[in-house]
């Protein structure tokens, strides 16, 4: 059977005979990212990623980066332009381990940088960010005379070298460049100050690393990334360290002291471990881990005794291995924890590397790392062997999350272990299933019946779904639109095989490819790989686009993605609106007008936070103008209230309904505006002075005064005074003073009514007054019904008369009272008197139902017959003289009364009763 | 009982540590807990309260951890008196969103009952949003509410404010199947009369007389001729109140006596039982009977309670008065019994009523008894009442007929109000229009007050008149009924004006061919400022007769004295 040919793929392996494939202990580890990426902590709060270990600073010399003994570069396109690297599939180097397991590595090119840099990258301070972020340069840094002519200058450039913004550096001298995890760029200064400024080179905001530094300088420092945030470390002219590890959070740590330590140490590295952060510090040939309280020496174990003074170390982008490079050219390889060697390697090279980075993937067959010398780039593992380059041009080395990138002043590229997928298919004379699918479906396309064989051979070894997989995922780390193509046709040549093969990985495989194309375009810049965008997730890599502006891509994304409106375009759209405002080149009404057209009724979308940002600009017209179309209220007002917008504001509190809303207003105006003024704001909105009178009802009773004084409200003022007549006021005194004012606000309220009865009230309480002196009982706070009532209970009978014509009590209520009143008194004989004096106005009905109501029935029925024919059956009745009752009833012939008397009757006692109406009814219905 | 008494009870609260319970009001706390924990309404007394505490504490040097916990919500108000207070730093606090208590099967209480005063008096629209809130958990659980209408000025509102929720929230409601098909809205204003007469449904006469507090009752000791009360929640798990609940009282005695008769019948059974049998029944029916019994028993008790009371101040004389008012007959001698009613001080909130009740149906009183009235009332009750009257007059209860004020004038005023729609939203209408009543024209063109052609019959009831001794068809409930039936408003255009307008009904209804859908359609009755449960008899009725479902949502349970309550200026 004819093996499948591999045309661009040569071996460049060294022929120890050693195979892939073997197993590998750490499959299934959690690859990569050292913790979750938490998503919306901020535009582009990405993974974690470890810049510019401070030895970056010169660069590397001019020339292109080349594996020993290949052929160099293919003829460059137009700058800028998107090149293939060195073609896929390239194995660039190997790395045999002692283990038998072998890895790959390659190198290819990203982009050809668009920059045109005059200066060398040695001569200016270098920050890269990684997952293929933005790269800061600061020129004429180290200059000693600062002319005006030679002021630093910071750049800011894509990954792919467009420059996004510049600025002359006018602060103090900077130590250090460093990207937070928000892509925001932190230049340390020699006095202390971390100066943050955004990738447009706006300046942000400013923060110190303590007083004590601004004596001793900031001799060096480093920017780190924890499961915190963003952290600074820094150490000073006096050799201590200090270090904050969130700047957001800004705690300061001061370092213990090193003991003995005169001069600044010869390398060092921030380490994370178990959620602390420390230091590792290398002093000629010892080594000393700082943690918060104490200093202790450590040795790396298996270290040789002779392998002399360290003079650069490594951490890894998870933090978990550590490199140290000495001067004796040895390599020591472990974990950082210092607990465990990987490995050792000897160079031939003596001289202080440039850079060291460690290159690792998720999964990684081989642990190695990345030593640059000026003219030299070396990788080593724990082998014998190592792959070695020469630079041609000063170069910088950017660790990622599964590999290194490297740019010098022209090209900028990507060297990496290559994944196993990609190894398996492109390896030479490979037999991998994805392989040979791969040259089945070339086959295929020429219409080669060899097709059919290579398939065959496949689906024998039942390997076709792996085939499939396979191809499907080398797609994923190429970078080369047409290698992924060629790969994904495999994979979909091959799927027409099989039965039942669920179609989401290919699907999302195309999809995802197609974002990470058109992010890594060079006008984008973005050149990230598969597993970077995997970590960094969707939503993070929409920030960044964000924070770079980029928003239309950033929505056909999310359009192409069917993200969720909410998650996806309506924010896209507000940060977009957000930067419009900015524009001052634009109207007012145009640019409102602009973002209404666009954002619409975009669910999701805060108009007030766009207003905010406005208002931020200082554009408050086109805040409020941009308010109005906020639809909920809750959100106008706050910031109305901040724009000092009270009068609108309470309008729209008003409208809102929300009365919480409403007296925030108020409450706000109120302390902001003169009591005047606010008065007459309050009488414009009812429903504002209404609850404001509420308000001051409990907390400000003078103010509610005011209130009504104000508005000639008389009837309220009256009422008030009554209120506090006998709410407020204890003395009779101040009562009377009280209502005496009530009755005058009442006068000019026209409500007499109110008025006179509240004199009656006055020459009430006086009288009660006086009655309490004389007779030694309380009678203030009665109604003037029972006072007069309590009188004649105790039987002030004269007194009670004279109240009666004094408040000219109707005949009837004084009736009804004197008689209750007499009744509870048991005064039979003074009722009876009563009701001789005249004839009662309300008749003689009540007599008989309060005597029955005190069970007196002897004198009941003295008034039972005094009372008028119309009522003589219910008097009688009362009286239970149930044979008079009929009798009366049978009299009026009213047959209502006789059913009533009838209802009365009980069968046993009244049987006479019964017949006798029975009887009488009769006669009626007869007639 | 509290709305908290049903939601988590002493004993629960005990087994989660809590120490004891205090009523929050103006009395220090003797209490030796160092944590205090207060269950408020978001008002400024209650902060007051609060602070006093905590400021009496603090006098006396004790330290203690204080929580306040706001229901529903916490007003910004709150907070800022606790700051002037002085206390703002010194107490922690929190939300309950505590909207919907049910009461029994068909009935939703927010328990608010100073949502009336609030909005209708003193102008105060806090509770709206908390209703519309309501609204939209309701439209969450049940899906969305198919048609909506509604009168009146704060259901106007309130249904704005709960669209914008629901447009808010559109982007996670699902298509659901709507399961409750009917919304009505209306405002407590909208019927005084209904809510201002005497219930003679059972329910209602409990509550008139006993005053049902969150669907329980206490007896007392003349209910439960022991010298002990208890607590009975009525609801529809009470086997014998659920059938008498919506009973004319009339028809009450008789049914118990049956019901006795029957438990009696079940207890003889066990007679000619044999072993078996017997085990049978002490296992399974005599538990049932028991408890049936006692129930009868309370409620026999509570009978001859109501009727012993309503005896006395001849409870015949009151409803006869009060048919004439609602008829409009004898207005002259329904004057002077008010007059002696309160002349005999018979009760303050009962003569209020009536006052009140006189002045709704005939448009106002006329000058001359506006003024005696009111003379006769202050020197029954005191002075401090005139400024409940003032209350009155401000919410439309207790009015003066203007001299010379055609109907025409008050149209034009309200015409104006609801043409103005900025104004109709914005001006308080509390202060500058007191509400007219019309009526009597409403009562005309609604047929309020049956014909009457010999005895009606309270048994077999032919409408919802049965609930007020077939006198009076409750307004409220007749409006509902017309608007279901016209499906929105058309032909009621009149009434409406006399209602002051406010209406409102989805633009497009949504129609449901499915008669077997229509045949069981829910509608939930939403009544803002209380209802009473005449009213909720009338509309169960309603529901029986017409194949609905009806469920109440209220703002709290009303009744006549508890809206004359709200008007008093108490003397604090």
């Amino acid at each position: 059977m004819a093996r499948p040919r591999r045309p661009q793929a040569r071996d460049a392996e060294g022929g120890s005979g050693k195979r892939p494939g073997q197993p590998r202990g750490d499959r299934g580890r959690r690859p990569g990212g050292p913790w979750p990426v938490t998503r919306r902590t901020g535009p582009a709060g990405g993974g974690r990623f470890t810049v510019n270990d401070g030895s970056g600073r010169g660069g590397l010399r001019r020339g292109t980066l080349r594996a020993e003994g290949e052929a160099a570069g293919t003829s460059r396109a137009g700058i800028g332009a998107r090149r293939p690297g060195r073609g896929h599939g390239l194995l660039h180097g190997e790395l045999g381990t002692r283990w038998g397991r072998r890895a790959f590595y390659r190198k290819f090119e990203l982009y050809s940088m668009a920059w045109n840099l005059k200066e060398d990258l040695r001569d200016c301070l270098v920050a890269a960010a990684p997952y293929g972020g933005p790269i800061a340069l600061l020129k004429n840094n180290f200059r000693k005379e600062k002319s005006p002519g030679s002021r630093p200058l910071l750049e800011i450039y894509s990954a792919s070298g467009v420059p996004l913004a510049s600025v002359l550096w006018k602060s103090g001298q900077v130590v250090e460049l460093g990207w937070t995890a928000s892509e925001d760029l932190l230049c340390i200064q020699e006095d202390g100050t971390v100066l943050i400024y955004n990738l447009f080179c706006e300046f942000k905001r400013h923060f110190s690393m303590g007083n004590e530094v601004l004596q001793n300088h900031v001799r060096e420092a480093k920017v780190f990334h924890t499961e915190y945030g963003t952290g600074v470390a820094i150490l000073t002219g006096a050799h201590r360290f200090s270090l904050t590890t969130n700047i957001d959070d800004l705690k300061l740590r001061r370092m213990p002291e090193v003991p003995g330590l005169q001069k600044l140490p010869s390398c060092w590295a921030v380490l994370s471990q178990d959620r602390v952060t420390i230091i590792l510090l290398a002093v000629g040939q010892d080594l000393y881990l700082l943690d918060n309280t104490s200093c202790s020496v450590v040795t790396p174990p298996g270290i040789s005794p002779h392998a002399g003074a360290y003079v650069q170390m490594a951490v890894s982008f998870n933090y978990r291995y550590l490199a140290l490079f000495t001067d004796t050219g040895s390599i020591w390889m472990g974990t950082s924890s210092l607990k465990e060697k990987l490995g050792e390697f000897n160079c031939d090279f003596r001289a202080p590397p440039r850079q060291m980075v460690w290159c690792t993937r998720p999964r990684s067959k081989q642990r190695a790392v990345v030593v640059a010398w000026d003219r030299r780039l070396l990788v080593a593992g724990n082998s014998k062997e190592c792959i070695q380059f020469v630079l041609d041009e000063d170069s910088y080395l950017v660790p990622e999350l599964d590999g290194v990138r490297i740019f010098s002043c022209t090209t900028h590229e990507f060297l990496h272990e290559i994944p196993e997928a990609s190894e398996e298919i492109f390896k030479i004379a490979s037999m991998a299933p994805g392989a040979l699918l791969l040259e089945a479906q070339r086959e295929y396309e020429k219409q080669s019946q060899k097709a059919d064989e290579y398939l065959r051979e496949i689906k024998d070894q039942n390997l076709l779904a792996e085939a499939v997989r396979q191809c499907i995922e080398a797609a994923g780390y190429e970078h080369e639109p047409e290698t992924q193509k060629s790969l994904l046709r495999a994979a979909s040549f091959g799927k027409c095989f099989l039965d039942k093969f669920p179609p989401e990985s290919f699907v999302w495989m195309c999809r995802d490819l197609r974002v990470l194309n058109a992010i890594r375009d060079y006008q984008i810049g973005v050149p990230l790989t598969f597993a970077q965008y995997k970590q960094l997730t969707i939503e993070v890599l929409l920030d960044r686009l964000v924070l770079r502006r980029l928003y239309p891509l950033a929505i056909k994304i999310c359009e192409y993605l069917r993200l969720s409106e909410f998650q996806g375009v309506s924010r896209i759209l507000a940060h977009w609106a957000c930067y419009k405002v900015q524009q001052k080149d634009k109207s007012d009404e145009e640019v409102a007008h602009a973002i209404n057209q666009k954002l619409g009724d975009t669910p999701g979308i805060s108009y007030s936070e766009i207003a905010a940002r406005a208002y931020d600009c200082g554009r408050t017209e086109l805040a409020i103008k941009l308010l109005e179309y906020e639809p909920r209220s809750g959100e106008q007002v706050p910031l109305l209230l901040k724009m000092k917008k009270s009068q609108l504001a309470l309008n729209k509190a008003i409208e809102s309904g929300d009365t919480d809303l409403v007296y925030t207003v108020v409450l706000h105006v109120k302390n902001e505006l003169n009591r005047g003024t606010f008065f007459m704001t309050l009488q414009k909105q009812p429903v504002a002075l209404s609850l404001y009178r509420q308000f001051c009802k409990h907390q400000e009773l003078e103010t509610l005064k005011d209130l009504y004084n104000q508005d000639d409200d008389h009837q309220e003022l009256g009422n008030f005074h009554v209120h506090s007549s006998y709410s407020s006021e204890k003395r009779i005194e101040g009562r009377v003073a009280a209502l005496q004012n009530a009755v005058d606000e009442y006068y000019k309220a026209k409500n007499e009514f109110a008025a006179k009865a509240t004199e009656d009230q006055i020459k009430l309480l006086r009288m009660q007054r006086r009655l309490q002196d004389e007779l030694d009982k309380p009678y203030i706070d009665y109604s003037l019904h029972d006072t007069v009532y309590n009188l004649i209970l105790d039987g002030h009978h004269k007194r009670a008369e004279q109240l009666y014509r004094d408040f000219r009590i109707p005949d009837k209520r004084f009736w009804w009272l004197k008689i209750s009143a007499l009744a509870e008194r048991e005064d039979w004989e003074e009722m009876e008197k009563f009701s001789k004096s005249k004839k009662s106005p309300i008749g003689y009905l009540p007599f008989v139902e309060i005597c029955m109501k005190h069970h007196n029935r002897h004198e009941a029925k003295k008034y039972a017959a005094r009372v008028t024919p119309e009522q003589r059956v219910k008097a009688h009745i009362l009286v239970r003289e149930l044979d008079q009752a009929a009798d009366a009833a049978i009299e009026h012939k009213n047959e209502n009364e006789m059913n009533l008397v009838l209802s009365k009757c009980t069968a046993a006692t009244d049987s006479s009763v019964v017949e006798k109406i029975n009887r009488a009814k009769a006669q009626t219905l007869k007639k | 009982m509290s709305p908290l008494d049903r939601i988590a009870n002493v004993s629960v609260l005990k087994q989660h540590e809590v120490d004891k319970l205090y009523k929050v009001e103006n009395k220090p706390i003797v209490s030796t807990s160092d944590q205090l924990c207060f269950l408020v309404r978001p008002r400024i007394k209650n902060m007051k309260y609060v602070a006093d505490i905590v400021n009496a504490d603090k006098a006396m040097g004790r330290s203690r951890k204080y929580k306040i916990i706001f229901s529903p919500q916490k007003f910004y108000i709150c907070e800022l008196v606790l700051e002037e207070e002085g206390i703002y730093g010194d107490v922690s606090c929190d939300e309950w969103a505590f909207y919907l208590l049910p009461l029994d099967e068909d009935l939703l209480s927010m328990e608010l009952p100073e949502f009336f005063r609030d909005y209708f008096l003193e102008g105060d629209q806090r509770w709206i949003s908390t209703v519309a809130r309501a609204l939209q958990l309701l439209n969450s659980l049940f899906g969305p509410f198919a048609n909506t209408y509604g009168i009146g000025r704060c259901a106007k509102m309130v249904y704005e404010v709960w669209r914008e929720l629901v447009e808010e929230s559109e982007g996670d409601s699902q298509a659901r199947r709507p399961e409750i098909s009917h919304v009505f809205l209306m405002d407590r204003d909208v019927d005084y009369v209904t809510a201002l007469c005497s219930q003679v449904v059972y329910e209602g006469l409990v509550d008139d007389t006993f005053r049902i507090k969150c669907g329980s009752v206490d007896f007392g000791p003349d209910v439960t001729s022991s010298d002990r009360s208890f607590k009975v929640l009525l609801n529809a798990q009470d086997k014998v109140f659920s059938e008498i609940r919506n009973e004319h009282f009339s028809n009450v005695f008789g049914f118990l006596s049956q019901k006795a008769r029957n438990l009696q019948t079940q207890y003889d059974r066990r007679r000619g039982m044999d072993i078996k049998q017997m085990k049978n029944f002490v296992s399974q029916e005599l538990k049932g009977l028991k408890q049936e019994h006692r129930l009868l028993s309370l409620h026999i008790g509570a009978c001859e309670s109501i009727m012993k009371k309503k005896t006395k101040q001849d409870f015949q004389e009151l409803l006869k008065t009060e048919h004439s008012l609602l008829e409009g007959f004898d207005i002259r001698e329904s004057t002077s019994y008010i007059e002696e009613h309160i002349d005999r001080q018979v009760s303050p909130s009962e003569s209020l009523r009536l006052m009140c009740l006189l002045s709704v149906t005939e448009n106002g009183l006329i000058p001359k008894d506006y003024r005696s009235l009111k003379t006769q009332y202050l020197q029954s009750y005191g002075p401090e009442h005139l400024l409940t009257f003032h209350n009155l007059k401000r919410i439309g209860l207790l009015t003066e007929q203007a001299p010379g004020e055609t109907l025409t004038a008050v149209e034009s005023k309200v015409s104006k109000l609801v043409t103005d729609r900025a104004a109709g939203k914005l001006t308080d209408a509390f202060n500058s229009l007191a509400r007219k009543s019309n009526f009597r024209g409403i009562s005309k063109k609604l047929g309020l007050i049956p014909r009457v052609d010999g005895e009606y019959n309270l048994k077999v009831p032919r409408d919802m008149a049965y609930v007020f001794s077939g006198a009076y068809v409750p307004l409220s409930c007749k409006i509902i009924e017309q608007v279901l039936e016209r499906k929105g408003w058309l032909g009621l255009e009149e009434v409406v004006r006399l209602l002051n307008g406010n209406e409102f009904a989805p633009t497009e209804p949504v129609m449901e061919e499915n008669p077997a859908w229509e045949a069981q359609r829910v509608i939930l009755a939403v009544f803002l400022g209380g209802c009473t449960f005449s009213e909720i008899s009338a509309l169960r009725f309603l529901g029986k007769e017409k194949g609905y479902k009806f469920i109440f949502l209220t703002t709290a349970i009303t009744s006549s004295a508890r809206l004359m309550d709200a008007m008093l200026e108490a003397k604090v």
